[in-house]
């Protein structure tokens, strides 16, 4: 039986398992979807420069009630600073697992299971909100995730409250006895008025293949502002298709930075859906890659109303033989006068065998808008190496200080002190150490 | 201290110096004047290590070591200093942490230990100080956004705080108005003593009212084709460089 195969039976063997919650109806939708596209492949326009089909070449264990071998030292180990006063949700093998989980007690939010959150008073901002990325995303890989909604998590943010505590959401991948597919699915819900930080960050155990098939969709009601920082620094061995889906509301903040520091294929799809006037938001990313890794960020910016802004920076230094995407996609549909929306990609190679594929995509179809977009692609600026060392500097630090200059654009948007100073000592050992 | 011997030097087939031959001694300030393309810049990159340049043939001995075969880094450390015609922007490294990261890297070449922070901090305040440059200057990205004249006054104050036995200006003028002049030219006084030295390239005398140099040389299609005292300078700035063509041509 084909992997493929292998995965269609263990679905529908869950779908016939699970009681009949509000989810059963998404999920056979998605399980029908996924039997028709499959696994996208290289024809598929979005999937042009990655390729995952190749990793479905080999079966995986999908998580379905198993007991699971991870133990709270684990769990410790991969713990982000600033974690004391955070929220820690964690997902063991895509599925939420409550005792590895820490929820201070709070007036502000609310977070329970995403099948509970289906069947109580949640029931109709679940079913309004749940699978809106899969009118985007129109692949399998997306159906995948949600024909397996199983062990997703619901959080919901009160009206006119400041979340006084981030979350931090660790997607820990135990793949030490055998190959595994995650699957994590959750829905935040900021009400009117709301803020809060997320944070998400991947981690595997063992050394057997993992591949993480994640989404996270994020309703942003009027007034609400959100901070959503992705940080990626997984194994070599571990894969992932990264799903974050913003819907916005009028005059909502959605200010999100996405690091990119390992792993093997890596797909971020970043949607930005901003559906009524006077939205905001930013989008920065940051992507160091070496070795074989693969890093592709697709994002898109949907335009459906006038007066909203929206900014766009992603930088990546990619080293060895190290390949990259960028694929930044603008829409500005015809309604949506006095849109903004800025774009630019800036990479540097540092070997001649990393490569990177940028493409910029602006659809526009209204007429009173403001619109840039730019990338380039090239590697250190020699002028600069040479001032530098002509000052006496070495040029390992010489290439360290350019590297850091041009990282610390996107690493100023990291507003978590807490945050900032990790992902800082994440690259500088990377830049001073592992290059050149 | 420096001692240029027969120096030939280019890009790929394109010959630009053709036989330098020039010695400076401690304590001395040598002017390097002579039209636009004689060489100038060419001479001064290939002093300081800019890889771009290829040396055909000659040698230059700097305090007894061969220049020629250390890396910009090391030229540094040795105590060259080159004042950039055309200083870079960085955006996103700080003056100040740039600044700290040389002299600590020419310390360290040097064998001597890092400054800590409160002797960096005093030793930057004074140079500054003599620079006339706001601390604002320095927390921004190195050069980025600063006029000519601050770039300039950069240059100088990196030369003030890294203490170099031999400083080497590329057209440090350039573009400069009266005041940037003067501190620039200030800075390079207050630098000047016994035991270092200066070589000022220019393309016109007006830097020289301010840096007296000990020696004038008028470079022309890569040599050096006459050497002076100051007055050589006055002299080709009343009568132009065609008088310097002229006597090359006629010899």
């Amino acid at each position: 039986m084909s992997t493929v195969d292998n995965i269609k039976e263990q679905l529908s063997r869950l779908q016939s398992e699970q009681r009949d919650s509000g989810l059963k109806n998404i999920r056979q939708n998605a399980l029908n979807a996924f039997d028709k596209m499959g696994i996208p492949n290289t024809r598929h326009e979005e999937w042009k420069y990655t390729r995952i089909s190749a990793l479905f070449n080999q079966d995986y264990q999908i998580q379905n009630g198993q007991p699971v071998a991870i133990s709270a030292q684990d769990i410790d180990a991969i713990r982000l600073p600033g974690h004391e006063n955070a929220h820690e949700l964690v997902f063991v093998n895509g599925v939420f697992s409550q005792p590895f989980s820490k929820i201070h007690p709070n007036q502000e939010l609310v977070i329970i299971p995403l099948e509970e959150a289906a069947n109580n008073e949640y029931a109709s901002i679940v079913s309004e909100n749940l699978g809106h990325s899969s009118r985007y995303a129109k692949d399998g890989i997306n159906a995948l995730n949600t024909a397996w909604m199983y062990g997703g998590v619901f959080i919901d943010v009160k009206r006119a409250k400041i979340a006084s505590h981030p979350i931090y959401i660790y997607h820990v991948t135990d793949s030490r006895t055998a190959n595994i597919l995650a699957q994590p699915r959750s829905l935040v819900h900021l009400n009117e008025g709301s803020q809060v930080q997320v944070v998400e960050t991947f981690a595997t155990i063992g050394m057997q293949s993992s591949f993480t098939n994640q989404v996270i969709e994020l309703v942003l009601e009027e007034d609400a502002r959100l901070e959503y920082y992705k940080i990626q620094n997984d194994a070599v061995h571990a894969s992932q298709v990264s799903t974050t889906h913003v819907r916005q509301r009028g005059k909502s903040f959605a200010h999100t930075v996405t690091i990119s520091l390992n792993g093997n294929v890596v797909r971020n799809n970043l949607n930005i859906i901003m559906e009524a006037p006077y939205c905001e938001s930013h989008l920065y990313g940051l992507y160091l890659q070496k070795g074989n890794s693969h890093i592709d960020n697709h994002t898109l910016v949907d335009n459906v109303k006038p007066n909203c802004y929206s900014n766009e920076l992603y930088k990546g230094i990619m080293d060895e033989n190290a390949t990259g995407v960028f694929n930044g996609k603008i829409f500005v549909r015809q309604d949506a006068q006095k849109t903004n929306a800025y774009q630019s990609n800036k990479n540097i190679l540092l070997s001649n065998n990393a490569s990177v594929n940028t493409k910029p995509q602006l659809e526009i179809f209204a007429d009173d808008v403001k619109c840039s977009h730019g990338c380039t692609i090239g590697s250190l600026d020699k002028e600069a190496m040479f001032y530098l060392r002509s000052r006496g500097v070495t040029e390992k630090s010489a290439r360290s200080l350019l590297m850091h200059a041009f990282a610390d654009d996107i690493m100023e948007h990291i507003k978590p002190e807490a945050i900032r100073q990790y992902v800082d000592k994440l690259i500088s050992e990377r830049l001073e150490f592992d290059t050149i | 201290m420096l001692s240029i011997h027969n120096l030939h030097a280019g890009i790929e087939d394109k010959k630009i110096l053709k036989g330098i031959n020039l010695t400076i001694n401690r304590g001395e300030v040598h002017a390097i004047m002579g039209p636009n393309g004689s060489g100038k810049s060419t001479l001064a990159s290939v002093l300081a290590g800019r890889e771009h340049f290829e040396v055909t043939e000659g040698t230059v001995e700097f305090d007894g070591k061969n220049l020629l075969e250390l890396a910009p880094e090391e030229r540094a450390g040795e105590g060259l200093f080159l004042a950039f015609q055309y200083p870079v922007e960085i955006p996103g490294l700080t003056t100040t942490n740039f600044i700290k990261t040389a002299v600590n890297e020419v310390r360290k070449y040097r064998g001597e230990e890092p400054l800590d922070a409160v002797g960096f901090l005093k030793l930057m305040k004074e140079k500054m100080a003599l620079m006339e440059m706001p601390q604002s200057l320095l927390s921004r990205s190195l050069n980025e956004g600063f006029s000519g004249g601050e770039k300039k006054r950069n240059e100088i104050f990196q030369m003030a705080m890294l203490q170099p036995k031999l400083a080497i200006l590329d057209e440090t003028d350039s573009g400069l108005d009266i005041d940037a002049i003067r501190i620039v030219a200030n800075g390079v006084n207050k630098f000047r003593n016994e035991n270092n030295a200066v070589l000022v390239i220019t393309h016109y005398q007006r830097l020289l009212d301010y840096i007296v140099p000990d020696y004038v040389h008028v470079l022309y299609n890569g040599r050096i084709v006459k050497s002076g005292t100051r007055d050589l300078a006055l002299e080709l700035e009343e009568k132009g460089y065609d008088f310097i063509k002229n006597e090359v041509e006629a010899v």
